[in-house]
């Protein structure tokens, strides 16, 4: 984006963040609510992610845990560090 | 030869996870409140899915007499399935517990 009025040090790309996050423990929360906590194994240019030690949480509540998990990008909402 | 997959490094990419329940028995959620779990046949980019001896798992949401919302499963067996990538939102090896 060239808007010339860059504020920010390093206009990085949001996928720059999500390859520096890789390894680190996320939550991601799917466009359905439900929550996923886990160590982030690896991302693509679909936002399709592979979580290890995953655990899902419905309403708060602990439903079940994934040695390893795909999500499927599409339904991805936002992924955090922790 | 360098980047020969021996199996035991970390996948780089999130597809190989899916690579390596090939012929595994997998988990897979939908949209829908729906689950699958079965034997892994084949895949593709788009998570399109050929699964074997799948049990599907549906939970609705009924009201009893006293209008309480009771959730109520109900199971599906299929020799061979065929699901559309579209709808698939986790997949997993062996299934959840």
């Amino acid at each position: 984006m060239e808007n010339g009025n860059t504020t920010q040090a390093e206009g990085k790309d949001p996928s720059a963040f999500l390859s520096q996050i890789i390894g680190n423990s996320v939550t991601v929360k799917l466009n359905s609510g439900v929550i996923y906590k886990g160590e982030l194994q690896s991302v693509d240019g679909y936002m399709n992610l592979a979580l290890e030690k995953c655990e899902e949480h419905i309403d708060g509540a602990k439903k079940r845990c994934y040695g390893d998990a795909f999500l499927r990008g599409n339904n991805v909402m936002y992924i955090s560090a922790d | 030869m360098a980047d020969v997959d021996d199996g035991t490094s970390a996948p780089a990419e999130p597809m190989d996870l899916v690579r390596l329940c090939l012929d595994e028995i997998v988990f897979v959620k939908l949209r829908g409140d729906r689950e699958l779990k079965g034997r892994l046949h084949a895949y593709d980019g788009h998570c399109n899915l050929v699964l074997g001896d799948v049990e599907e798992t549906i939970y609705v949401v009924e009201e009893d007499e006293d209008e309480e919302e009771v959730i109520r499963t109900i199971h599906k067996k299929s020799e061979m399935l065929f699901v559309r990538g579209d709808s698939v939102v986790l997949i997993s090896p062996q299934g959840g517990s």
